[in-house]
């Protein structure tokens, strides 16, 4: 064995439970997150194949895509969201899979909620079929996001059939500025590395402004890996994950937890580990950000302008960038700071957790939502929501003019009720600004929370740092 | 799984690059419980207005495309999400193959689960497919997937490099489920040997 491993070769190495003679590995999942969208057809797979759940016991459903963000208790109205609800309730009860039902406070987004239950620990490998389970990997966990049939085969075997990725390590030197988050840092590295800089690969962050951020931070720099092509992000585990873990109520408790602290301490890489490919960023000169496009690379600080078509010396690329423009309603050159926009949008895996809130509550506090703009808060779990609630944060965004919701994943997909018009602006802090993605027609500039509540109370997107 | 084995069809250009998986099938129509039924929506923003007329200029709307079974596309086609809802609709209207010069990994791993093949091809080849496919219903390419070649209309063939195991399954059309439950001894034994101190999800 190599003496030298990265984090990630160290959690594969732990998973192979068979490798055939193409270096193709059986490797074993220790967490599996089931919601409603993506597991319809893989446990009607099940079914037809007469196979059941191997590990219901590694398993944990809960609905976050489809469900409205109003007051649930009267039940889900739109008829195919209520089915795929319904459904995913029965498959839960026949093959009995655990299940965070839709009024049970522990209901929220599912890539918030894992960390949240300490279900997601350092070291496991952890899947759900949706990409952002990338998020999971702030815990110094393997997590990917997997298909429909990828999903039947976790179900039927508690493996996945898969060949090891190249390692990447993402260094961030130095400390960021005030008013510049994790979110600024992670769209700072997809804007350096493109949407497709990390495809084949498995990110891992380090640097003296990854040590430095929360749990939550971390969480929001792993989410958006995939937005960068990489199938996972990592993150070392230390003293600051250990400290969150403890405690949770599905975490190790304990002796228990004292020996999986000495596991979790075996974990990050070694010195000499090898990198396939290595990026350095420095953390002073990142500005918070603002995407002009309609892909996450497409992304400028907030004192810069669009970039210029005409700049652009390859041809498909050109024309690319111009019909980015065109979709998105700016002209070349224009100044980001001061664009209009209609609606803002604070949640998402992304960006839903309690200190994301307390973020953009700072910057409400006192003030109002501009005259014309709509403002959204949308926690990523139930408990979040009371979490804010108790210290106060409800009222400050209520008395600033936003909307208080219900947990879920509501304008990041435009899947259920909260959707953008065709033709509105959103500051959002989302993780994709895709065409039609926040609903058909509807225009995304990603921002961080800070970012996106300093946009809602003056009305056009704004760089927080300005605002007194 | 269908087999893939030999293609020949009408390929359809779609000079894009990040087409990414919201384009491909957009949120609003994953509210399915099935796998069929979302071909009529595959590209669905690309291809229709918004009161529900195609757009003509669109390539799969173009008479000599309507029946396409091979794309090809731009760099880091199915970017994006992990929604299979991506590859069935391509499939649910009739595509087997898409060629481009690269995919987004989960969207490529997707491909191979439902039968059809995502050919990877250096950028000056797909350009050459490009302008085949532009040619429309008359320059027919054939892809065959045992002997890892894409036939062009006068006959040239261009050589393509697929994994070993996801060709084999493809050909033969096989579960990977049936496959790993070969592998349940190791299963087994790898379970066994969890240290005690890893938690179980009980008590919900």
């Amino acid at each position: 064995m190599a003496a030298s491993r990265t984090l990630f070769d160290k959690i594969w190495d732990a998973h192979v439970v068979d490798r055939m003679g193409d270096g193709t590995c059986v490797l074993y999942i220790d967490r599996h997150l089931v919601h409603e969208v993506t597991s319809p057809q893989a446990f009607e797979g099940l079914r037809l194949a007469g196979r059941k759940v191997r590990r219901v016991d590694a398993t944990i459903a809960v609905v976050d895509h489809n469900i409205p963000t109003e007051d649930r208790r009267s039940g889900i109205n739109e008829p195919e969201s209520k089915l795929q609800i319904e459904t995913l309730e029965k498959n839960v009860a026949d093959f009995g899979v655990p299940y965070f039902p839709v009024l049970d406070d522990r209901q929220g987004i599912v890539h918030v909620i894992g960390p949240e239950q300490g279900i997601s620990l350092p070291g496991m490998t952890i899947v759900c079929g949706d990409s952002h389970t990338s998020t999971h990997g702030a815990m110094g966990a393997l997590a990917f996001g997997i298909g429909t049939s990828e999903v039947e085969h976790v179900l039927a075997t508690q493996t996945l059939l898969q060949k090891p990725a190249l390692n990447m390590l993402v260094r961030v030197d130095g400390a960021v500025g005030p008013g510049v988050t994790a979110k600024d840092i992670i769209l700072a590295v997809i804007g350096e590395i493109g949407t497709a800089g990390g495809n084949g690969h498995v990110i891992e962050y380090a640097g003296e402004a990854i040590r430095a951020l929360d749990m939550a931070g971390r969480m929001t720099v792993c989410n958006m890996s995939i937005e960068a092509g990489a199938r996972a992000g990592l993150i070392a585990p230390d003293d600051v994950t250990f400290a969150y873990i403890k405690g949770r109520p599905y975490a190790p408790q304990g002796d228990d937890f004292a020996k999986a602290v000495d596991y979790w301490r075996t974990l990050p890489s070694d010195d000499g580990a090898h990198y396939d490919k290595i990026v350095v960023l420095d953390a002073a000169s990142i500005i918070p950000q603002v995407s002009w496009g309609t892909s996450p690379e497409a992304v400028v600080p907030i004192t810069g302008v669009v970039p210029d078509p005409a700049s652009e010396a390859d041809e498909a690329k050109r024309a690319q960038m111009q019909r980015m423009l065109d979709y998105m309603g700016l002209t070349a050159g224009q100044k980001l700071a001061g664009t209009k926009v209609d609606v803002v949008f604070i949640g998402s895996c992304t960006n839903s957790r309690i200190e994301d809130l307390r973020a953009a509550a700072a910057v409400a506090a006192g003030k109002h939502v501009a005259d014309g703009v709509r403002a959204l808060v949308v926690p990523g779990s139930g408990l979040i929501k009371k979490q804010a609630e108790v210290e106060g944060l409800d009222k400050i965004f209520l008395d600033a003019g936003f909307e208080w919701r219900e947990a879920g994943c509501s304008m990041c997909l435009g899947m259920n009720p909260d959707k953008l018009t065709p033709g509105q602006r959103c500051a959002s802090t989302s993780n994709r600004n895709f065409e039609g993605r926040q609903g058909p027609g509807g225009r995304t500039h990603l921002v961080s929370p800070a970012m996106a509540a300093a946009a809602a109370v003056t009305g056009v997107l704004t760089d927080v740092r300005e605002l007194a | 799984m269908d087999k893939f084995n030999v293609l020949t069809g009408a390929a359809a250009p779609l000079n894009m690059a990040n087409v990414d998986t919201d384009k491909i099938i957009p949120a609003r129509f994953l509210k399915t419980i099935k796998r069929t039924g979302l071909g009529k929506d595959l590209f669905s923003n690309l291809r229709y207005n918004e009161d529900g007329s195609e757009k003509p200029e669109f390539v799969l709307n173009q008479p000599k495309y309507r029946k396409a079974e091979i794309l090809v596309a731009g760099e880091n086609f199915g970017c994006g999400s992990s929604r299979e809802h991506a590859p069935w609709a391509l499939l649910d209207f009739g595509i087997r193959c898409v060629i481009a010069p690269s995919f987004a990994d989960i969207f490529h791993g997707n491909c191979f689960k439902n039968g059809i093949l995502p050919v990877v091809l250096p950028a000056d080849a797909c350009e050459q497919l490009m302008a085949d496919a532009a040619l429309g219903t008359n320059a027919r390419l054939t892809v065959d997937l045992d002997r890892q070649v894409v036939v062009r209309p006068d006959g040239q063939e261009i050589h393509f490099e697929v994994d070993a195991f996801r060709k084999h399954c493809l050909l033969n059309g096989l579960d990977d489920i049936g496959l790993t439950l070969e592998h349940v001894v190791a299963i087994d034994t790898y379970e066994k040997n969890e240290p005690a101190w890893m938690p179980v999800i009980a008590g919900v």
